[in-house]
């Protein structure tokens, strides 16, 4: 199947804006990414399906000039699931506001525990100059 | 008795539902739970026989042939798994009922739980039944959506961190799953997995090596392999011990069923799956070597989780029957396995107070059952014969040593040190917590929380839902005989599928 430009140029921008969001650090920045990434694959879906504005229902136009209703029903259902789960993010990004007073997806406990590390190797030397200054005075 | 198809999806979706509003008679909701997932491990034993005996069982959902209506199927890989999961999921169910009893008495009962727990089964059990590619997405959500409940049910901010990473990153595999889902269907016009196998043959080249690799990138997220696992030692520590049990049971086995099953029905083998053997190989040695670096026990195990996943995709890159039978053998040991440990860890962690290695010490003295209800797993998963562990590393090792190339033959060398590893963790553990001064249990650090740990006993439904586990594991080596053979037979469908396409398509839209 041909896809038209149009249609390509709104998925390309959809797809790039929505990666682009989710690799933010405010979880409402990465929720509007979803969104948009969301909006992007159900819009993929439905081009799938034929150009836009043609008719699904049998008997409203000849067969050529029909859209397959099978990516509109599969959009549905997909649209219905980004839906719900957007839903579940809000409310988890409220609680994490709750808890936490900010939004923020935090570092993981690996990358936490390397900057410790560093912090303390960096402690330590300059412990150590310290001491090494003393002495030489 | 096609039937027989439907009801591991339907009795769980129908139980999740009345359980909801039985939210107030706790033993009732207890019951249905136990009484339905009780009847999933009848069917799915039924469902293996038949499969095995007279060829895949296929329903085609609302009498709409395929592959214009949506097909369930249980072929032998599918009943096997599904068996194994139900016995699972049962186990655990019992485990969490036990600990939920032991912490608040026999009145109270989380709303919650029980519901997304069966909801999370009917996704698992779809996502194994299912003939179609965007009703496995379907199968992906409804698993998925009930596990970011449990996982952040009663969040307290050290859950909300990982809860997030858990469910950003799995929202996202789930768009590509769609996008994938979309440009599968522009490029073939089905999207039924039978009728697929056939369609994709015919593209160029170039676009089936692309669709394949999107495919294995979107299922590669769900079963974390690296590189894209961070998001698993991150999210699973942090649920209580039953729900992490389960999900590391059972979530990225699904998405290792569901590559193994597009990859051989769907995309055939290509000369560009050498990449998958050094995926299989980065995997393996990464998660271990992570392993080694952890004192926290469950991530600990969450690393050997990822480590193992390598096993599997090493069978897939090897790509023959032997090597498929190795998979297969594999993940039936590794579900039932890796779940044990995990609840045994909760037992630990129930004594200890704490899940620091460095802060336990001496529990073989203070509680010898938990000591060999942990040494037994341990020493299956790392392929001690003649545990379950090493029936499955041998199909596997022999796999690549026949394969007879420098790739299988390296990555069967990583496959053997990623088992030495595994075993230096295992003892890890062992001297550091079972071995040594008995220690006192440490305090409740969060007595608000649901999980009550640091009791220094553990409650005797607990114990038997592990003890279970753990037999069950001693069960699948006492069994290895038949079980490989059923591995093998399963194999062989999967490498010619012509059984599944025939079962499915009733041989009419044969083209």
């Amino acid at each position: 199947m041909t896809i038209n430009l149009t249609m390509t140029v709104v998925l390309a921008v959809l797809y790039s804006v929505g990666f682009y969001l989710i690799m933010q650090r405010s979880l409402m920045r990465i929720l509007i990414g979803i969104v948009i990434l969301g909006h992007g694959a159900n819009l993929m879906l439905q081009t799938v399906g034929g150009p836009p504005g043609y008719p699904v229902m049998i008997g409203t136009a000849p067969p050529e000039q029909m859209a397959d209703p099978l990516p509109q029903a599969l959009a549905l259902t997909a649209i219905v699931i980004t839906f719900a789960l957007t839903t579940f993010l809000l409310a988890l990004a409220y609680r994490s506001w709750m808890l936490l007073g900010h939004d923020e997806v935090q570092d993981d406990i690996e990358d936490r525990r390397i900057m410790r590390l560093e912090r303390r190797l960096a402690e330590s030397e300059e412990s150590e100059e310290e001491l090494e200054t003393e002495a030489t005075r | 008795m096609t039937v027989l198809v439907a009801l591991p999806v339907l009795l769980p979706l129908a139980a999740a539902a009345l359980s909801m509003a039985l939210g107030r008679f706790a033993d009732v909701q207890r019951v249905l739970g136990i009484v339905v997932l009780g009847a999933i491990i009848v069917d799915a034993g039924v469902l293996l026989h038949a499969a095995d005996t007279q060829g895949p069982l296929v329903l085609q959902m609302g009498g709409w042939p395929a592959p214009i209506g949506i097909s369930l199927v249980a072929d032998r890989l599918s009943a096997l798994l599904l068996l194994v999961s139900s016995v699972v999921t049962f186990a655990v169910l019992i485990y969490s009922i036990g600990q939920r009893v032991a912490d608040y008495g026999r009145e109270r009962s989380s709303t919650t739980f029980h519901p997304m727990y069966l909801m999370l089964c009917a996704g698992v059990s779809l996502a194994y039944l299912t003939g179609d590619l965007f009703n496995l997405f379907v199968a992906f959500e409804i698993m998925l959506s009930s596990s970011y409940v449990l996982i952040t049910r009663r969040t307290t901010s050290v859950r909300i961190r990982a809860g997030m990473t858990y469910t950003i990153v799995s929202l996202v595999s789930s768009l590509l799953f769609i996008t994938m889902i979309a440009l599968v269907y522009a490029s073939t016009g089905t999207i039924n997995l039978a009728d697929l196998g056939t369609k994709v043959g015919r593209l160029p080249e170039g676009l089936t090596v692309a669709l394949g690799l999107l495919v294995v990138i979107v299922f590669g997220v769900k079963a974390a392999m690296v590189p894209l696992h961070f998001w698993l030692p991150d999210s699973y520590p942090t649920a209580p011990a039953p729900v992490t049990a389960v999900f590391a049971g059972l979530l990225t086995k699904v998405g290792i069923y569901a590559l193994i099953r597009t990859q051989t029905l769907v995309f055939h083998h290509h000369e560009s799956w050498k990449l998958m053997l050094g995926i299989a190989l980065v995997t393996m040695i990464v998660g271990a070597l992570g392993a080694l670096a952890q004192n926290d026990l469950n991530r600990m195990l969450s690393f050997l989780l990822v480590s193992h996943i390598g096993y599997m995709l090493f069978g897939l890159g090897v790509y023959n029957v032997v090597g498929l039978t190795g998979v297969i053998l594999y993940v039936v040991h590794h579900i039932t396995v890796q779940a044990t440990l995990f609840l045994v860890s909760g037992l630990i962690t129930r004594h200890t107070g704490t899940v620091a290695l460095s802060r336990m010490g001496g529990l073989a003295k203070a509680s010898p059952l938990v000591a060999v209800l942990f040494a037994l797993p341990a020493l299956a998963l790392s392929g001690v014969p003649p545990f379950s562990g090493f029936v499955a590393k041998l199909a596997l090792l022999q796999a690549g040593v026949g394969a007879g190339t420098i790739a299988a033959y390296a990555v069967t060398a990583g496959a053997v040190f990623t088992s030495l590893l595994t075993v230096y963790a295992m003892a890890r553990v062992w001297t550091r917590a079972f071995w040594g001064q008995v220690r006192a249990p440490e305090p409740d650090p969060d007595p608000t929380d649901e999980l009550v740990v640091g009791t220094g006993t553990s409650s005797p439904p607990m114990v038997v839902a592990s003890g279970v586990l753990v037999v069950a594991s001693v069960v699948i080596a006492v069994l290895a005989g038949p079980l490989a053979e059923v591995s093998e037979r399963a194999a062989t469908d999967l490498m010619h599928g012509e059984a599944y396409r025939t079962a499915v398509l009733g041989g009419v839209a044969h083209e």
